[in-house]
């Protein structure tokens, strides 16, 4: 209980602080909607030249995309923890958030979230339900049912890769660049995960799962039967990868030892 | 001329420095790499050629246009605007040299720094990764390497030019990040341009974007006939030239109304 109205006043604080600057907001949502049209673009001017993408027509595609979006956002959103190492471990900040009567991961989250990143949400669903009328899809109860565990379970992957990674600060102090890497790796879930190889295919289902992230959920959302099985366990990895980025945290904290002052 | 060569060696010993940094900075162009490599073999699928182009060389076109992107790349124009948010351009003014000319012999040190550290490098393990075919006529090779000459050239005046607009807008972040986004698209770094509509192309060819990646990608995959090669890098030169006079009339009138914020 007492998280969530840790929750709602961390936010209200920061919509008023936003708002301050509301044109930021609005400027940076355009950029984001800008970078989406660019990618977009991509795949609009090369279904000029091919019907199908290894079996996936061009609004499949797009619908994937859309979908993607829609979890990612949610990650970026309440994940902001690219500058961990630097501002937190470097710059001794964790010493306070370890004085702080909630979990630390928590703390962090709080203090680093940027709400406005949820207006890609927007920009996710719009492309999704403009493809998925031209496929004429059909959204019943329990699609909608579904929908929010698959969207819940994508940003859990997401999370908890990047939680992993941040946790990596707690045990060496270089800096370390895996977190952009990563975040070009997270890229390839925006497309259908059959377009790559077999090793990549492995890859992005069991270790560093961002196919369920956008692939495997949206496809079952385009009636692709093939991998209900896999769409149905986004849920659960989502659990698996978050609750063991959980206690690598727990165990990162329990190992800190700072940096000095 | 000296105190430029100077910048440029200064600049390249800070670059080295950090090193470290442009290694991970191999993968992560690898990786963006291997994304494009896999959605163009999607695209590809059965079919032989894309408008008489092959799957090699797409590839090749792909790899070669993330590579010299390493090399041609830098954030001038980002610091300027911090130069002249933080209020430093006040002392850049009275130093005795001119501040555009000494941005872009940083630039050039960064460059040289990015071409033998990172794009080589770069280039190589690429080429290791991914099914790359090499060009085996030096001609290619030479007009390749003339060309993104010209493509860092283009693509630091841009920067300058850009980056020079912060004294008029004071705030112009929006304006580089869309700067950014747009330029690899509009350059054919993320899908060559004759793939564009004939009357997208037909715009692209009054704008000086393409000489960026295009041309070189083109040069280096083998998709340009010779006589296409001599007008596009002919085409480079000019608008390098051109795009000395924005830079000039900018840094012009912002030297007279220069209003320093802070500092």
């Amino acid at each position: 209980m007492r998280y969530i109205e840790l929750f709602l006043q961390y936010s209200g604080q920061y919509i008023k602080t936003r708002l301050a600057y509301r044109s930021d907001v609005v400027v940076g949502f355009l950029f984001d909607l800008l970078q989406q049209v660019v990618n977009l673009t991509f795949i609009f001017l090369v279904f000029d030249y091919t019907s199908s993408m290894n079996g996936w027509s061009r609004d499949e595609v797009i619908f994937i995309y859309g979908y993607f979006l829609i979890p990612f956002s949610i990650f970026m959103a309440f994940f902001n923890i690219w500058q961990f190492n630097d501002e937190y471990i470097i710059k001794g900040q964790m010493d306070r958030v370890l004085t702080r009567p909630i979990h630390s991961l928590y703390q962090v989250l709080l203090e680093k979230m940027e709400l406005e990143s949820l207006l890609g949400c927007l920009t996710g669903a719009t492309i999704m339900i403009f493809s998925g009328f031209a496929l004429n899809i059909s959204f019943g109860i329990k699609d909608m049912l579904l929908f929010l565990p698959f969207v819940i379970g994508g940003v859990l992957v997401y999370g908890g890769v990047f939680v992993f990674l941040a946790s990596l600060a707690f045990f060496t102090d270089s800096k370390l660049s895996i977190m952009p890497m990563m975040y070009n790796v997270g890229n390839y879930g925006r497309y259908p995960i059959q377009i790559y190889n077999r090793a990549i295919r492995f890859v992005l289902t069991w270790i560093l799962p961002f196919a369920f992230v956008g692939s495997y959920p949206a496809s079952y959302f385009l009636n692709r039967t093939e991998w209900v099985g896999y769409a149905l366990f986004t849920p659960i990895m989502g659990l698996i990868v978050f609750i063991i980025s959980i206690y690598f945290w727990n165990y990162g904290v329990k190992k800190y030892r700072g940096v000095g002052s | 001329m000296d105190k430029y060569f100077v910048m440029i060696r200064m600049r390249f010993l800070t670059m080295l420095a950090y090193r470290m940094e442009y290694y991970t900075g191999i993968i992560i162009y690898s990786i963006n790499i291997g994304a494009y490599y896999f959605l163009w073999k999607a695209i590809y699928g059965s079919q032989g050629e894309i408008g008489n182009v092959d799957f090699v060389q797409m590839t090749t076109y792909v790899a070669i246009g993330w590579m010299a992107r390493s090399f041609y790349y830098n954030n001038i124009d980002r610091e300027i605007a911090a130069d002249i948010q933080e209020g430093k351009v006040a002392i850049e003014l009275i130093r005795p040299y001119d501040y555009v000319l000494m941005k872009t012999a940083q630039a050039f040190g960064e460059g040289v720094f990015r071409f033998f550290c990172f794009a080589v490098p770069g280039f190589i393990i690429v080429s290791l990764l991914f099914p790359v075919h090499l060009p085996s006529d030096p001609f290619l090779w030479v007009s390749f390497f003339v060309s993104i000459f010209f493509s860092f050239l283009i693509f630091t005046q841009i920067n300058l030019a850009v980056g020079l607009t912060t004294f008029f807008f004071y705030n112009n972040r929006g304006f580089m990040r869309a700067k950014r986004i747009l330029l690899d698209l509009l350059s054919g770094l993320l899908i060559p341009i004759y793939l564009f509509p004939a009357w997208v192309q037909s715009i692209f060819t009054f704008l000086p974007f393409q000489s960026i990646s295009y041309v070189p990608s083109m040069i280096f995959s083998g998709g340009f006939t010779t006589e296409l090669v001599y007008l596009s890098i002919g085409k480079q030169l000019l608008w390098s030239v051109i795009l000395i006079v924005p830079i000039m009339l900018l840094w012009k009138t912002a030297k007279k109304i220069v209003v320093v914020q802070g500092g």
